[in-house]
C-alpha cells in the first residue's frame, strides 16, 4: 500500500525582547542559574504580572509578515499543570484569542514548485523554567532564569506531506523571525524549536490517522530525521496490524529515535481559564498599519531582488536572502567590489567555512563585509591571485588587517613584470629536461594538459605571486617553441 | 487615647500632646494585654513599629510630616511586608518572611505609618468568622463567644478592641464590610481597581480588593488617601487621579438619592437588624436624603456564581504554594507527587481545599461552560442590576449582614450556612462597586452594620454620607466593655 505522512508543526520561537513577557527581569542566556529571576518570576504570593508591550509588538510584525489576520481583542489564559520549574502552577498562555489568526507562508521543493503552507495561529506566552536532573543526585535543581521569556508559538495546518516539506517550512519560518529581527534564531540555546505532529493514511485516504507529537527538536537536521523516522515507525506499526497511539513523544538525537513520554490518557487537563491579572489586549488598526509600514524586507522580497539585481543563480538567491544579517553582508560584499558573482562565491565559500569551523556568528565576523570587498577588489584588479587572496584571508581573518596592509606586510603583490616571470620560466624549463622532452614528444592535443605541472613548478617558484595567464603564456610559446 | 480616632490621634501628634514612640509604645502594650483574649494578631512587630515610631517623630520634627506620619495601624496578615512573616493564616506561609513589600505597604511607610503587626484572618481570606486561621479564630470584642466575622475578622475585633486605632483588610466577597458590621466599626471596600493588589496575596484576582477599616469615616477618608492610586506593578488598577477623601466629607446630604432594594429587605433577615437599618435610614432623611425602593432582580445569583468564579480562580492562584520555592515542604518526600499532595494536603486547611476542589472542577474538561462560562454571564447580569439602579439613585442602602455576628463553631459544619452571611455583600464584588459597612445600632448587644453601595469611583460620596450620619449618631462611638 501507499502511504502519506501528514505533518503540522508548532514553533516556539523566542522573542528577543530584553526584559521578559511579565516582568522587568533579562533574558541573557547563559547567567547563573536564578539570577535573572525576580519576584514575579519566582512566582512570590502576591505578586502580579505586567504585560511587555515590546512583545506585542513582535508578534504583530511576524503577524503582518505571513499576511495573517491580527485579533483586535488579544487575552492571555492560563494554562494549569504542576511542574517544579513553572513557578506559578500554570503557563500564561493564550488560546481562545491569540494574536495572530490565519495566515500562510510559501515554500519552494525541490521540484523548483512553490507549496502554500497555512498557518493557523501564533500564539503570545511565558516559557518555563529549567529542571536540572543530572547535576544533583537524588534532587532537582530548578533555573528560573528562562522562566516569564517570551515565546511566540506558531501553529502550522497539517499541510506538509514530508520530512522535507516540513523542514523547509520550518527553515522558511526561521527565516522571516531572524529577519524581521524578533527572534535570534538560535536553535542549540533553544531560542527556536519544534514540535512535530506526524500521522500517516493510505494515499488518496481522507481521514487523518492518530497522530504523535515529537517535542522540542532544535535543529533541522534533527527535524528531519525525526519526522522520517516517524513516519517509518507507524507505516511498520500499522503494517504489523497494530494501531497507532496518540502520545507524546520525546526525540534522542543520540539514538536518533523517538520514545513514548505521555499517551492521551495520561495528558493534563489543562483547565484553561481567562488571566485575571491582565487586561485584555485592544489592537487597532492604525498600530497594525504603523508597524506594517516599518517592516523590513522579508526573505522572498530579498531573493526575488537579488535575483533582479545581481543576476544570482537560483540557489544562491535564496541561501543569501535566507537570513538578513548574511544577505546584508552579501549586499556590502558585492557593492564594494562591483562583482557579485565573485562577491556571492566568497560569502557562500569562503568566509561561510570560517564562520562555521569557528562557530563564529556573522554579525562578530573578524573579515568585515567591508574587508571581504576590499579583498576582491585586489582579486578584480589583478594585485593578488585568487589563491593568494585565500592567503590574505586567512591574515585578515587572524585580525592582521585589511587586504591591502596584509598584501603589503606581507609581499603577497602579483608579479606581473614580463621578465622576472620569463626568467622563473627558463629556470623551470632548465631544470626539468625530462618533462620537457615527454612534451615534446607528445601529440599536440595532449600538450595543454601538460602543462599544468610546468605551472606548478613556476607558481612554487614565484611563491604563487606570479600572474597565472602571464606564465601559462610564456610556458606555452617556449615550449611549442622547443617542439617545432 | 485609645478612644482616639486617627483624626484625633494626628491632631495629638501634631500639637506635641504626645509623640509617636509614645503613641506607639501605649498600643504594643495594650495589645500584649489585651490580645491574650482576642487573637486578633498573628504577628505583633514591636522593634519594627518603635524603629517607625521613631524616625516618625524625627520626621516631623524636621517639618516633614504628612498627615498619616507617627499614626500606629496593623495590616491584615495578606499584605506581603519586608521582613515580616507573612502567612495568609496558613499553615503553608508559616515560614514565609516576605522579601518585599506591597504596595500598600510601601505607600503607608512613604507617608510614615507605623505598623504594629500583622492581624489574623481566615485562611487565604476564605472564610465568614476567621475560623480558618491556622493561627486560631479571632474573637468579636463585644462577646467573646461570638466571631469577628471575616477574613478581615482579625483588623476588625483589632479596632473595636482599641488595640490598634485603624487597619487594613481586603474585601473578595465582603471580607471588610461584614467583619466591619460584626464588629461595629466602619469599613469600605473601594471600587475594583482604585487600591493596588501587588503584594496583596491573591484569593480571587478578579474580586479581591484592598481596603480600610477603622472607627469613623473620617478615619477611612485619611486612610484611603493614602491606600488608593495607580499602581504600574498592577495591570488591572486603574490609572485615574485620587482626590482628597477629607476635603468632601462635610458636604450637605440635601437631595441625596438613595435606593432601597427590595431583595435586601426580605428574606432571612433577623427583623431587629431589618428595624436598625430602617432607623438609620430615617436619620438620612432627616439629613435631606429622599428614598425609593428599587430592584435587584439578580441578587439570588450572586452567591452560586461567586462560588464558581472566586474557586476557579483560587484553583489557579493557589497552585504555586506547591513546596518547591517556599512556604511549607512535607518532610522526606518520596518523590515529585508525594511532595506535592503532602505539601499541599498538610500545609493547606479544610476550607481552602474545598475551594481549590470546587475551582479545579468548575474549571476541567467539559464542565467549563456549564460553571464557569455560566456564572461570567450571571455576572454580567449582576453588574447591570446595580449600573441601573445607580442611573436612579446615588447609594443604595440595606444590611450589611443578614445576622449579627455568632457563635464560634454555629456555622463552621455548615459551609452553605456559613456562604449565606455574605448574601448582602457578595454581588457588589461581582459588580466592582464601591461599597461601606457602618455601625447603625445593636441586636442583643451585638452590633448592626448599614452598608452604603455607590457607583465606581463614588467613594468621595459613600465616605461623605457615610461621615455625615456618624456626625449625626453615635453608634459609631459605643466601646466593647473590655
Amino acid at each position: 500500500m501507499e502511504w502519506e505522512a501528514v505533518i503540522g508543526l508548532e514553533i516556539h520561537a523566542q522573542l528577543a525582547t530584553k526584559s521578559k513577557i511579565f516582568s522587568g527581569a533579562s533574558t541573557a542566556f547563559g547567567a547563573e542559574p536564578n539570577t535573572q529571576a525576580c519576584a514575579v518570576d519566582l512566582a512570590l504570593p502576591g505578586t502580579l504580572p505586567v504585560f511587555n508591550a515590546e512583545a506585542l509588538r513582535m508578534a504583530v510584525m511576524f503577524g503582518v509578515a505571513i499576511d495573517a489576520e491580527i485579533g483586535h481583542i488579544s487575552v492571555f489564559d492560563r494554562k494549569n499543570y504542576f511542574y517544579p520549574d513553572l513557578p506559578k502552577g500554570y503557563q500564561t498562555s493564550q488560546l481562545f484569542h491569540p494574536i495572530v489568526g490565519i495566515g500562510h507562508i510559501d515554500i519552494e521543493l525541490e521540484d523548483g514548485t512553490t507549496k502554500r503552507i497555512g498557518v493557523t495561529r501564533a500564539h503570545l506566552e511565558e516559557d518555563a523554567g529549567k529542571s536540572l536532573h543530572e547535576e544533583f543526585p537524588s534532587m532537582t535543581g530548578i533555573d528560573l532564569n528562562r522562566a516569564g521569556t517570551p515565546l511566540l508559538e506558531i501553529v502550522s495546518e497539517p499541510d506538509m506531506r514530508s520530512a522535507e516539506e516540513a523542514v523547509a517550512y520550518v527553515k522558511k519560518i526561521h527565516a522571516i523571525v531572524t529577519n524581521l529581527g524578533i527572534c535570534d534564531g538560535n536553535m542549540a540555546e533553544g531560542s527556536f524549536r519544534c514540535d512535530c505532529n506526524v500521522s500517516v493514511r493510505p494515499k488518496g485516504e481522507e481521514k487523518l490517522g492518530n497522530r504523535t507529537e515529537s517535542k522540542n527538536i532544535n535543529s533541522f537536521r534533527f527535524i528531519e530525521k525525526a519526522i522520517k523516522g516517524e513516519i517509518v515507525r507507524q507505516i511498520d506499526l500499522i503494517e504489523d496490524g497494530h494501531t497507532i497511539t496518540q502520545e507524546t513523544r520525546l526525540y534522542d538525537a543520540n539514538k536518533d529515535e523517538t520514545r513514548s513520554m505521555r499517551s492521551k490518557e495520561e495528558a493534563n487537563d489543562y483547565r484553561y481559564f481567562p488571566c485575571p491579572d491582565l487586561l485584555p489586549i485592544v489592537i487597532d488598526d492604525e498600530y497594525v498599519e504603523q508597524i506594517r509600514s516599518c517592516l523590513p524586507e522579508l526573505p522572498d522580497a530579498r531573493k526575488a531582488r537579488f535575483l533582479e539585481q545581481f543576476k544570482l543563480s537560483d540557489y544562491d538567491a535564496m541561501v543569501l536572502s535566507a537570513y538578513r544579517e548574511l544577505g546584508g553582508y552579501f549586499e556590502t560584499v558585492a557593492n564594494t567590489a562591483g562583482d557579485a558573482k565573485l562577491a556571492a562565491n566568497w560569502v557562500m565559500g569562503e568566509l561561510s567555512k570560517h564562520l562555521n569551523q569557528n562557530d563564529t556568528d556573522i554579525t562578530v565576523s573578524p573579515v568585515t563585509a567591508e574587508m571581504l570587498g576590499g579583498l576582491l577588489l585586489r582579486i578584480k584588479d589583478n594585485t593578488i591571485t585568487g589563491k593568494i587572496a585565500k592567503q590574505v584571508f586567512e591574515a585578515m581573518w587572524a585580525g592582521d588587517g585589511n587586504a591591502d596592509e596584509v598584501i603589503e606586510a606581507k609581499g603577497l603583490k602579483q608579479v606581473t613584470d614580463t621578465g622576472a616571470i620569463e626568467s622563473l620560466v627558463d629556470d623551470v624549463i632548465a631544470a626539468n629536461q625530462t618533462q620537457v622532452d615527454q612534451y615534446v614528444n607528445a601529440e599536440p592535443e595532449k600538450r595543454g594538459k601538460m602543462i599544468g605541472f610546468f605551472m606548478g613548478k613556476v607558481m612554487q617558484a614565484s611563491q604563487g605571486k606570479a600572474n597565472p595567464g602571464q606564465v601559462q603564456g610564456l610556458l606555452k610559446q617556449k615550449l611549442d617553441a622547443l617542439a617545432n | 487615647m485609645f478612644e482616639k480616632t486617627l483624626a484625633e490621634l494626628a491632631q495629638g501628634l501634631a500639637s506635641g500632646e504626645f509623640s509617636s514612640v509614645e503613641l506607639t509604645r501605649s498600643y504594643l502594650d495594650r495589645i500584649k494585654a489585651e490580645d491574650g483574649a482576642l487573637n486578633s494578631f498573628i504577628t505583633v512587630t514591636e522593634t519594627q513599629a518603635l524603629a517607625q515610631a521613631e524616625a516618625a517623630d524625627q520626621r516631623r520634627a524636621a517639618g516633614d510630616a504628612h498627615a498619616f506620619t507617627g499614626l500606629p495601624i496593623a495590616h491584615k496578615d495578606i499584605f506581603c511586608t519586608q521582613g515580616v512573616r507573612t502567612s495568609c493564616g496558613s499553615r503553608m506561609l508559616d515560614n514565609f518572611i516576605s522579601p518585599y513589600n506591597a504596595t500598600v505597604i510601601d505607600n503607608f511607610n512613604t507617608a510614615g505609618a507605623v505598623s504594629l503587626g500583622k492581624t489574623n484572618m481566615d485562611e487565604f481570606a476564605m472564610g465568614s468568622s476567621n475560623e480558618s486561621s491556622f493561627y486560631g479564630p479571632a474573637r468579636n470584642p463585644w462577646n467573646n463567644d461570638c466571631v469577628p466575622g471575616g477574613s478581615s475578622g482579625g483588623s476588625a475585633a483589632a479596632v473595636a478592641g482599641r488595640l490598634a486605632p485603624a487597619a487594613t483588610g481586603t474585601d473578595t466577597g465582603g471580607s471588610i464590610r461584614q467583619p466591619a458590621a460584626l464588629c461595629g466599626i466602619t469599613g469600605l471596600k473601594p471600587t475594583y481597581g482604585r487600591v493596588s493588589r501587588y503584594g496583596m496575596i491573591a484569593y480571587a484576582s478578579s474580586l479581591d480588593q484592598g481596603g480600610p477599616m477603622a472607627r469613623t469615616a473620617e478615619d477611612n477618608a485619611m486612610m484611603l488617601n493614602v491606600m488608593a492610586g495607580f499602581d504600574p506593578k498592577d495591570s488591572t488598577s486603574i490609572d485615574k487621579a485620587v482626590p482628597d477623601y477629607t476635603l468632601t466629607l462635610n458636604n450637605s446630604l440635601k437631595g441625596l438619592k438613595i435606593g432601597l432594594p427590595k431583595e435586601f429587605f426580605s428574606g432571612e433577615i433577623d427583623p431587629q437588624i431589618t428595624a436598625q437599618v430602617q432607623s438609620a435610614i430615617r436619620e438620612f432623611e432627616a439629613l435631606g436624603a429622599t428614598v425609593k425602593e428599587i430592584s435587584l432582580p439578580n441578587t439570588h445569583l450572586a452567591i452560586p456564581a461567586y462560588y464558581i468564579i472566586a474557586p476557579a480562580e483560587a484553583s489557579s492562584n493557589l497552585s504555586r504554594f506547591d513546596g518547591v520555592r517556599y512556604g511549607h515542604r512535607c518532610e522526606d518526600p518520596a518523590n515529585l507527587e508525594d511532595m506535592y499532595k503532602r505539601s499541599r494536603g498538610e500545609g493547606f486547611g479544610e476550607e481552602v481545599k474545598r475551594r481549590i476542589m470546587v475551582g479545579t472542577y468548575a474549571l476541567s474538561e467539559g464542565f467549563y461552560d456549564a460553571y464557569y462560562k455560566k456564572a461570567l454571564q450571571i455576572r454580567r447580569l449582576i453588574q447591570q442590576d446595580y449600573v441601573n439602579a445607580l442611573a436612579e439613585v446615588d447609594i443604595i442602602m440595606g444590611p450589611t449582614t443578614p445576622h449579627p455576628a455568632f457563635k464560634l463553631g454555629e456555622k463552621s459544619s455548615d459551609p452553605i450556612a456559613m456562604y449565606m452571611e455574605d448574601i448582602f455583600t457578595i454581588s457588589l464584588n461581582l459588580a466592582g462597586m464601591p461599597g461601606m459597612s457602618i455601625p447603625c445600632g445593636f441586636t442583643n448587644g451585638l452590633p448592626v452594620g448599614l452598608q452604603l453601595i455607590g457607583n465606581y469611583f463614588a467613594e468621595e460620596r459613600l465616605l461623605n454620607a457615610a461621615h455625615q450620619f456618624q456626625q449625626a449618631t453615635d453608634w459609631h462611638k459605643q466601646t466593647p466593655a473590655s
